[in-house]
């Protein structure tokens, strides 16, 4: 049973490995549409899908966050992907599946998945 | 919307929205009544009585306001469906309590679904508000405040993954108690 002591000792293990922040520059941005029409297209498990690949693949530069409607209902759940120094990546219709596959090939590897992004899907 | 717990999280972000501190979200079921009551409470900066009457019919938010749209109309709806009620109040400066009460053995009635996924997010995706969960079946209750994690947990934030993933195996791990006899 979870307790809260042990969220003491977790608190105490996070201290100890909190080490000052990269550099908010190197920072890769992920930003998730959370709106009526995302959560309704299935933004939720989208979401949990990316926080669960960064931190099972241990990736410290990454963040995920929400954001609201993106204006493109029809193609959610959409999410934005800012590596530095390269162009914005819009990704539509995404699935569990998709997301795997998105922090394999761009966030690790560096190389977007075309046929998952804005401009294939909505050819 | 395929679980309320989909439309909870879809209303309680218009509280983080509305640059709430706190939101509150209840959600009570009695078996012996065969019902299900959700409430979604915040102090945030609240809407004006025309606002609170356009929020309830999509059609006439969606033409004047861009902030409100789908949402209320959707949550509704699900309740009324099931032949319960829907409850809207909010003031300027004060906050907005949205509450909605489910008839259970209705056919249309949407189940709960993943309540400790909604709950897990709003918390780790809004660090800067606190949100008061509270989970009550018959007699049976279980509450978590992130005011009292904070407490606990100093400049550790609540994001941090392995407090993330503590917070949704307690979570979990309480309500499904709850739900055992």
């Amino acid at each position: 049973m979870k307790t809260l002591e042990e969220l003491m000792a977790l608190r105490d293990a996070a201290k100890a490995k909190m080490t000052v922040r990269e550099d908010s520059s190197e920072i890769t941005r992920i930003v998730v549409g959370m709106a009526t029409c995302g959560i309704a297209a299935g933004a939720r498990p989208v979401l949990n899908k990316f926080s669960e690949e960064i931190e099972k693949r241990n990736l410290t530069n990454v963040t995920v966050t929400q954001t609201g409607c993106i204006g493109m209902c029809q193609y959610e759940p959409i999410a934005e992907v800012m590596v530095p120094g390269k162009e914005k990546v819009t990704y539509v219709k995404l699935t569990e599946e998709k997301v795997a596959r998105i922090i394999a090939d761009h966030i690790v590897n560096g190389i977007p998945v075309a046929e998952y992004t804005v401009g294939e899907v909505t050819k | 919307m395929r679980e309320l717990s989909l439309n909870v999280l879809d209303i309680a972000q218009n509280s983080v929205a509305a640059n709430a501190a706190l939101c509150e979200i209840e959600v009570i079921e009695s078996t012996r009544n065969k019902e299900l009551f959700i409430g979604i409470y915040d102090n945030g900066k609240g809407m004006t009585e025309e606002q609170v009457k356009s929020v309830k019919d999509p059609f006439f938010t969606t033409r004047t306001t861009r902030k409100v749209g789908m949402g209320i109309p959707l949550f509704k709806m699900a309740a009324e469906m099931t032949g319960g009620s829907f409850d809207i109040e909010s003031e300027v400066g004060v906050g907005t309590k949205v509450k909605a009460i489910f008839k259970t053995d209705h056919l249309d009635f949407t189940p709960l679904g993943d309540m400790c996924s909604s709950i897990v997010l709003l918390i780790t995706m809004n660090t800067h508000m606190d949100f008061l969960y509270r989970y009550k079946i018959d007699e049976k209750e279980f509450t978590l405040d992130t005011r009292q994690l904070k407490e606990i947990l100093g400049d550790v934030p609540l994001n941090e993954p392995s407090i993330a993933n503590w917070i949704k195996d307690y979570i979990n791990q309480n309500t499904k108690q709850l739900t055992e006899v």
